[in-house]
């Protein structure tokens, strides 16, 4: 099977830009305010979700003949649960500081629209290679998002990328001050709708 | 359409699979989690014992037991405030040994430097635990630590937060008379000048709940300790 094929390609970077699960579809924006405060967490959230989206995509495609159409939400959303917990686990084990901020975002990955909608939208009707594209691809377009609106909220609401100082002491001494409201969850709507409107000046995007 | 009987099976034999894994993923890493888990407690008893990490020394698993073992020593205290010879707080099994107390004391140079008592208690939506420490004077608070709540992040969730903690560094927790009164944290900020204001620390906006259920809660514990700090008081100590 060609994986790297002109239409796969389409299948993984249509997330990323055209049809872009947040700013598009404005599917799991819930979370992308929750964990984004600081970059770190952004990063491990993404990837958890680009973790679980690809996995649980390919495994739901690979059953897809043998589920019965009467149960497959409930398939489905038991085999995403069960990826989401592992995940968890994972991180409780091995980045326990990290699993510690994150709280119950990451076990709200189960109720995130985007991995149920890539599963009964694409999964159930494409095979495993091209499901487990998609995944990626949504779940990649929608880490990107996370981080970008990471990156201004730690930069103005903290004056830190990934912890490090940013906005040098001479700054602070001069009266300057980091913007309390980007620490808060207003800060993220305000980033993200200004992202939303680029993202839609750049792809071309117009509303009916 | 597919027969009932065949949904049936294949329910079935997908929960089996799933649960299967997911039972023996969990109990691969139970013994990392716990772990992670005991270090974390280990660094909320050092940092309300005034212990912090620093670029020299980052707090790693190992350097966080090796602090933890070269400076701190634990003992066990019953109702009476006497020291129960022989225990240490790991042999504490909470449900059943309700009338024994765990302390946590630190020693810096021969000389102990502060006690460090469990506290726990309902919040608003959930229970906090955390850590208490008492100066060796056994009067002023030497710090606090919440390891584990499920408040609201931003509101009550902010009992975690150095800005919150750190308002309880020197306050008194026994007034002039020498009577256990607690540490109280009040609505806005504290006025200086009250004479109050020994025993209050500036409040959480849009989180009265959680403050109150803190204060009641400290106050409990305090009192469960109050016949061993007493004794620290009057000069029989440890």
């Amino acid at each position: 099977m060609a994986l790297f094929s002109k239409k796969s390609k389409v299948v993984l970077n249509d997330p990323l830009m055209n049809n872009n699960p947040i700013t598009l579809q404005v599917l799991g924006i819930c979370s992308a305010l929750a964990v984004t405060v600081k970059m770190d967490t952004a990063v491990v959230m993404t990837l958890a979700v680009v973790a679980v989206l690809s996995v649980s995509n390919t495994v739901i495609a690979m059953l897809r003949n043998f589920i019965p159409s009467k149960v497959r939400i409930i398939v489905q959303l038991a085999v995403i649960a069960s990826l989401v917990i592992l995940t968890d686990q994972i991180l409780q084990a091995y980045m326990y500081d990290i699993s510690k901020q994150l709280s119950v975002f990451v076990g709200l990955i189960i109720t995130n629209c985007i991995v149920m909608g890539r599963a009964e939208a694409f999964a159930m009707q494409n095979p495993p290679g091209k499901s487990f594209l998609d995944g990626l691809g949504n779940g990649l377009g929608y880490g990107m998002i996370l981080i970008a609106v990471s990156f201004f909220r730690e930069l103005l609401g903290s004056g830190t990328v990934f912890g490090f100082q940013i906005i040098p002491d001479s700054f602070y001494a001069a009266g300057y001050e980091n913007m309390g409201l980007m620490v808060l969850s207003p800060g993220a709507f305000i980033i993200l709708g200004l992202i939303v409107w680029v993202q839609r000046i750049v792809a071309k995007i117009e509303e009916d | 359409m597919r027969s009932n009987s065949y949904t049936l099976i294949f329910t079935t034999v997908v929960t089996v699979i799933l649960g299967f894994f997911l039972s023996l993923a969990a109990s691969a890493l139970k013994e990392q989690q716990d772990l992670n888990i005991e270090i974390d407690i280990k660094k909320n008893i050092l940092r309300s014992l005034d212990f912090a990490p620093s670029e020299e020394n980052p707090w790693t698993p190992e350097t966080v037991q090796t602090i933890f073992d070269d400076y701190i020593s634990g003992i066990v205290v019953d109702n009476n405030g006497e020291i129960v010879l022989g225990k240490t707080p790991e042999d504490i099994n909470s449900d059943v040994d309700v009338n024994l107390h765990p302390i946590y004391i630190k020693t810096m140079s021969g000389k102990i430097n502060g006690y460090a008592i469990p506290i726990s208690g309902k919040g608003l939506w959930s229970t906090l635990y955390g850590y208490f420490a008492i100066e060796a004077d056994g009067v002023t608070t030497k710090g606090i630590t919440f390891y584990k709540h499920g408040e609201t992040p931003g509101l009550g969730g902010e009992v975690e937060k150095p800005w919150f903690q750190n308002n309880y560094k020197g306050k008194r927790f026994i007034d002039s008379s020498g009577e256990l009164i607690g540490i109280q944290a009040i609505k806005g900020k504290v006025d200086q000048t009250s004479s109050e204001a020994f025993h209050q620390v500036d409040g959480i906006s849009g989180a009265t709940m959680t403050s109150k259920g803190l204060n009641k809660f400290l106050l409990k514990d305090l009192k469960t300790y109050e016949p061993f700090f007493r004794r620290i008081r009057s000069g029989e100590g440890a």
